[in-house]
């Protein structure tokens, strides 16, 4: 190690492909305009002035699921909405990740007993990377459930598992 | 320069001879339920001749949330974060509702303060909603910049919510027998700091929005909604008074101390258009803002001491009988049709959302409009999915 | 005008129509018979004293314990300001009564989600389908004795 250590200038950065692809992906995540109800207010309010979204990369939020790469669903899913999830899902490109946002998409929220009609958590039609609670959780907990996200992202390597 | 005169006609319906090498179909257009302009899961099936739109079908029901079921389950405190839930951006007002039918129902008498603060922070909410109806109106249409303008106003309304219930979005805070806290010291100072502030950006918006060329030409003219339509379809609120008629049932029936506040009725007059179009809807909302600031000024003013909350036992329980009450939301007319059985939960629940009344009005509306005049339409129409499927 | 007035007027055109009417009370209201609701609907609605202009509301209240099913048609006059409600009483076996989307088109989509949620079957409605739930789904919810689901298209209910 002796060889290699202090031969190279200061200013000269030093990394590996993993790092430099995590870094890129992880600092411009695509979400998905996917707010269904309450918490899409608090979406939106997270990506407007106050917390700005923006400064973390994950501000330029797309309509299309096929530009995306952040599923936030936010809101309570229905059996009439868990299909058309389910599709738009399928649609995104991978690498894709799915943040359930809010108490209803984690577990069905207030509404999981005595309703008929309400899916008790959005994991039963997608797999979750990032739990978010709340009801609905602030813009700081969506930015917190945001960073966790890219906590997650900077494990990956494209090296054979 | 010459004027350019656009003549839409249907192809198809075009009286004689139509060249035989042109072959014209209609297609059929998904809109939703993933959409960035449905304000919410709403599904529109457009029927489309070209840019024309001959037919716009809305499907609802993706965010039935069993509510009017869960009625029957839970007791009557139980119910209230359920109705902030309805119309999320208004529950301030949906609590209001939902608390007055419970009251007038019992005979519950709340006390004078308690009426006062209700008052405040229902005009207060309006005022966040409306932002949030113009902020995401000018999005529709193109334009960033209203959105992160309101949404700055709406965070310092926000704030106010904060200081005195702890919530940004679901408040509860209006809950059967009075409210459920006092203000915190300071909280009126704040509040008056807010509305001074707040008059100036009305002009703002107006110079920003409101009297921009573009959006006057994509919202004028657009969507003409007659009186006599709206009233035939149940339209309610800013679209029902955007068409020309006065009727506000803060004046008409008033509740809840309204009939002592000094306030206008904004209507549509055509300004810009035809009475009745998009930008007449829009307008009425940004003067009912102002109107708004008006009436929480005199609130504080007569806001009076004592206590917040009327002695109401735990478990709210009411005598057997019906009401159907109705309040002003800021999207319209909500209406709690409430049967009991002397029990403590109600027997049936039936609530009247007012936007599931005002997107009745879409498949007549849209026809024959263009295809970029249907985010125009439903902008104006200002629905929240969550009372339209409840 | 009164609800006492209001009633008054009903009665003089259609007297035998009305089963009961109750003019007191938090909901005056009148109970109409099912196959005088169109007749009386028009008259609200036209009528140049009562001018009942808006529909507000198309209530469906489920009532086992009397084998029936209460339709309540809330409606307010914005011209003069005053306000009732008709109620017509079906049969829970089979609950069908006629249309009033012709005299209010407001009630098309109450009506939808009338028979959606309750199962009341409305003659003559334009586009009688459901509107809440999707097309597929089973039994209508709101009843009293209605079965939950057990799962949806291999969602479950309660997993």
């Amino acid at each position: 190690m002796g060889l290699i250590e202090g031969i190279f200038e200061p200013g000269l950065v030093v990394t590996s492909v993993d790092w430099v692809l995590n870094w890129s992906r992880k600092r411009s995540i695509f979400p998905m305009t996917f707010g269904i109800a309450c918490c899409a207010i608090e979406m939106m309010a997270a990506g407007a002035a106050r917390f700005d979204l923006d400064r973390f990369g994950a501000g330029a939020f797309r309509a299309t699921p096929r530009q995306a790469d952040l599923m936030i669903v936010a809101g309570t899913v229905t059996f009439k909405m868990a299909e058309r999830l389910r599709r738009l899902w399928e649609q995104m490109a991978e690498p894709r990740y799915v943040m359930a946002m809010g108490a209803c998409a984690i577990s069905g929220g207030p509404y999981h007993l005595h309703a008929y009609h309400v899916v008790k958590g959005v994991d039963q039609v997608v797999p979750v990377d990032v739990y978010v609670p709340g009801c609905p959780p602030r813009p700081e907990a969506l930015i917190e459930g945001l960073l966790r996200l890219q906590d997650k992202i900077s494990t990956r390597t494209i090296a054979k598992p | 320069m010459k004027e350019i005169e656009f003549q839409y006609q249907s192809d198809l319906h075009q009286e004689g001879e139509i060249p035989s090498d042109i072959r014209t179909e209609e297609l059929t257009l998904n809109m939703g339920p993933q959409h960035p302009s449905t304000h919410g899961v709403l599904r529109v099936v457009l029927q489309t001749d070209g840019e024309l739109v001959l037919q716009a079908t809305p499907y609802v029901g993706y965010l039935h949330r069993c509510a009017e079921k869960i009625a029957e389950k839970v007791t009557y405190r139980q119910f209230t974060p359920y109705t902030d839930r309805l119309d999320y951006l208004a529950g301030m007002n949906n609590n209001l509702g939902f608390a007055l039918a419970v009251e007038k129902l019992g005979g519950i008498e709340v006390p004078a303060r308690a009426e006062y603060l209700r008052v405040i922070f229902a005009e207060l909410n309006r005022i966040a909603s409306h932002l949030v109806a113009t902020g995401c109106y000018g999005l529709d249409m193109g334009a960033f910049t209203p959105f992160v303008y309101c949404f700055r106003e709406r965070e310092y309304v926000l704030d106010l919510f904060e200081a005195v219930c702890g919530a940004r979005l679901t408040y509860s805070y209006i809950t059967i027998g009075g409210v459920r806290e006092d203000l915190p010291d300071g909280w009126i100072g704040r509040c008056r700091e807010f509305l001074d502030y707040l008059g100036p950006k009305i002009a703002e918006y107006n110079n920003l929005l409101s009297y921009n060329h573009i959006f006057i030409n994509r919202t004028g003219n657009v969507g003409v909604c007659p009186p006599d339509l709206a009233l035939a379809y149940g339209l309610t609120g800013s679209c029902l008074r955007g068409s020309g008629v006065k009727w506000d049932l803060r004046k008409a029936t008033p509740y809840c101390r309204y009939n002592e506040f000094d306030f206008d009725i904004p209507v549509g007059r055509g300004e810009k258009g035809t009475v009745g179009d998009c930008w007449d809807r829009y307008f009425v909302r940004i003067q009912e803002i102002g109107q708004s600031v008006r009436i929480i000024r005199q609130a504080l003013d007569k806001l009076t001491e004592g206590p917040t909350q009327a002695k109401v036992p735990r478990a709210v329980k009411l005598p057997a009988g019906e009401i159907y009450y109705e309040v002003e939301n800021p999207r319209g007319q909500l209406g709690f049709y409430l049967v009991s059985e002397g029990g403590t939960s109600p027997y049936r629940l039936k609530i009247r959302g007012p936007s599931f009344c005002n997107l009745s009005v879409l498949p007549v509306v849209a026809r024959n409009c263009l295809l970029a005049d249907v985010t125009a339409l439903l902008g104006s129409l200002d629905i929240v999915m969550g009372e339209v499927d409840r | 005008m009164t609800p006492s007035e209001i009633i008054e007027v009903l009665k003089q055109h259609d007297g035998a129509g009305i089963v009961s009417a109750v003019a007191d009370g938090l909901h005056p209201h009148v109970v109409v018979k099912m196959d005088r609701l169109p007749a009386i609907a028009a008259l609200l609605q036209s009528d140049w004293r009562l001018r009942f202009d808006l529909l507000r509301c198309i209530s469906a209240i489920d009532w086992p314990a009397k084998n029936s099913i209460e339709l309540s048609y809330d409606v307010i006059s914005t011209s003069f300001g005053h306000a009732l409600a008709v109620k017509v009483l079906l049969d829970r076996a089979n609950p069908q009564v006629e249309s009033v989307s012709v005299v209010w088109p407001a009630a098309e989509w109450h009506e939808r989600e009338a028979f959606d949620l309750m199962g009341v079957t409305f003659l003559h409605h334009p586009d009688l389908r459901r509107i809440l739930l999707p097309e597929d789904w089973t039994d209508h919810p709101l009843r009293k004795d209605y079965p939950y689901p057990v799962a949806y298209k291999g969602l479950k209910l309660n997993p």
